[in-house]
């Protein structure tokens, strides 16, 4: 569903992004992993629209989407989530996610409706959606629900999902990662999935692309990329042994 | 000391009403500045456009009083839209300092063209509205128009603000602006629209204004200071701190020149300004 050739992406004279190429197949849930500084977060910036390539095409349902402004392509059904949660502070919980249901939408629904879709998207994510629940009440976990509630409002066919779960303890991480494999299990939405965490990214992914120096240098099942020479070499490090056993935990 | 007791609370009432105006004042600038985060130096200037417009409508076309008073607002709405797109726009990114000194220009700029296409000297629109008397007190009804229409404008824009959709999103983007598009809104249309009711306020208080003072060129220049200084004070873009500044202004201006004289009010007021600063520089409400 989403075919990326040629991408490039200059800053000055630093190339963050250079000559990536993917495909993402509806229906799975894809890992985009690497080093900090790899080109992750630049990829979500130009799939989403919120930098526009220097060069290449983004192809989303046959349609070239490069350069799109950003409201265009949320409407086109792209959505996503950020590192860091960035709710509405001054805004209720409801209001938060009832505002995506309603611009998200490139036909913006009937006022009830889009309370309705709120509320249902919040009973998913298990956040309260009383009108008088506010975002200050919430935590690490709640605020990163919030934002993933606030993204699947706007009726995505592709999530891309940022580090969901930096800042969890180890039970809430395991529940978020159950709630994207949820997410595709039950509405069908595609993901991509940026996160450093390997153990549970690992247990839940199809599929992952490994970025280094904004170049894509491996790509496989999550067995394979486990053992990857060259990926153990710039990412997983000491951390393989670990990483391959969950792999290897998840097959049996 | 009866007599006495009736001229100050004369005083204190008209003073209410002249809140009432200066908090209409203060609503546009502080809508555009709490979402755009852009003041627009100019906004007084562009309430002396609406006041012509309303007079070329009344006066000039000969249309009946309410169709020049809609198009005051309209005039201005636009115009709030037009400063957007062409001036505000372009520096959106830039330093606070060059938005401020390119919306000084736009204020010379439209007190010059004002001088060029409607000339110097003062005019008005021949309605002079009668006093009220209320037992022994004598108000304004120009005034009291002006005060009650400026709380209905601002009861109108909270409710707009908290019970729409649009209302929702102008509160939204004031808090996070980079990540509205994400919600499929595309943010300058947001500012656009925001622009444009910031202008149609400006509008309403000309409408308001025009019942009251002459028209000319500079008129600006009597509203726009204490415009800024009610929004500073209330904390800019607070529109409550804003509402609750223009009534504690109104109070220095109408009982310290009931006291001393009329132009002493003012000295008392902006002197009790600068005193403000010093100890609450973020303003009533302001939080930092």
């Amino acid at each position: 569903m989403l075919s990326v050739s040629d991408l490039t992406k200059v800053f000055g004279g630093f190339t963050a992004v250079s000559n990536i190429a993917f495909e993402v197949k509806e229906g799975e849930i894809l890992g985009l992993i690497g080093p900090n500084g790899s080109g992750k977060s630049t990829t979500f910036n130009l799939i989403s629209g919120a930098l526009a390539p220097t060069r290449g095409s983004i192809r989303f349902g046959g349609e070239d989407i490069a350069g799109l402004p950003a409201n265009r392509i949320a409407h086109r059904g792209i959505a996503r989530t950020f590192q860091i949660p960035r709710p509405f502070r001054r805004l209720s919980i409801l209001d938060n996610v009832a505002l995506a249901a309603f611009y998200g939408h490139a036909e913006h629904p009937a006022r009830e409706k889009a309370y309705a879709y709120a509320r249902e998207v919040l009973k998913l994510v298990n956040l309260p959606s009383d009108p008088a629940a506010r975002v200050d009440g919430l935590g690490a976990a709640g605020l990163k629900k919030l934002e993933l509630a606030r993204a699947l409002a706007t009726g995505p066919k592709l999530l891309l999902a940022d580090e969901s779960l930096g800042g969890l303890d180890e039970s809430e991480m395991n529940q978020a990662a159950d709630m994207l494999a949820a997410i595709r299990k039950e509405r069908g939405i595609t993901i991509i999935w940026v996160e450093h965490i390997m153990g549970v990214l690992m247990r839940v992914v199809d599929r992952c692309i490994v970025l280094d120096y904004g170049e894509v240098i491996a790509e496989g099942r999550p067995d394979e990329v486990a053992h990857d020479p060259k990926v153990i070499e710039v990412y997983l490090g000491t951390d393989a042994a670990d990483v391959q056993k969950t792999v290897a935990d998840r097959a049996t | 000391m009866q007599v006495f007791d009736i001229f100050l609370l004369e005083a204190v009432v008209n003073g209410i009403l002249l809140g009432g105006i200066l908090a209409l004042l203060a609503l546009g600038l502080n809508l555009v500045f709490g979402v755009i985060d852009v003041v627009w130096i100019c906004y007084a200037e562009l309430i002396m456009l609406g006041m012509y417009a309303v007079y070329y409508g009344h006066n000039v076309f000969g249309w009946p009083l309410w169709l020049a008073l809609v198009f005051g607002v309209a005039v201005v709405a636009v115009l709030g839209a037009l400063l957007h797109q062409f001036v505000i726009r372009p520096v959106l990114a830039a330093e606070p300092i060059n938005q401020l000194l390119v919306t000084g220009g736009v204020l010379f700029f439209l007190q010059a063209v004002a001088t060029l296409a409607f000339g110097i000297e003062f005019k008005n629109i021949g309605i002079r509205l009668p006093q009220l008397s209320v037992g022994e007190m004598y108000l304004s009804v120009a005034r009291l128009i002006a005060f009650l229409v400026a709380l209905a404008g601002m009861i109108g824009m909270y409710l707009f603000l908290t019970r729409s959709y649009l209302g929702t999103a102008i509160r939204a983007i004031s808090q996070d602006r980079a990540i509205m598009p994400l919600m499929g809104v595309n943010p300058n249309r947001i500012f656009l629209i925001t622009s444009a009711l910031g202008g149609g306020l400006a509008g309403l208080a000309a409408c308001l204004l025009v019942l009251q003072y002459d028209i000319h060129p500079a008129i600006g220049l009597t509203f726009g200071p204490i415009t800024f200084m009610v929004c500073v004070m209330g904390g800019l873009g607070n529109m409550i701190g804003g509402f609750i500044a223009a009534f504690i202004f109104a109070q220095f201006i109408s009982v310290g020149g009931f006291f001393l004289h009329i132009e002493w009010g003012y000295v008392i007021a902006f002197v009790f300004f600068i005193g403000m600063m010093f100890w609450r520089p973020q303003g009533i409400l302001g939080s930092k």
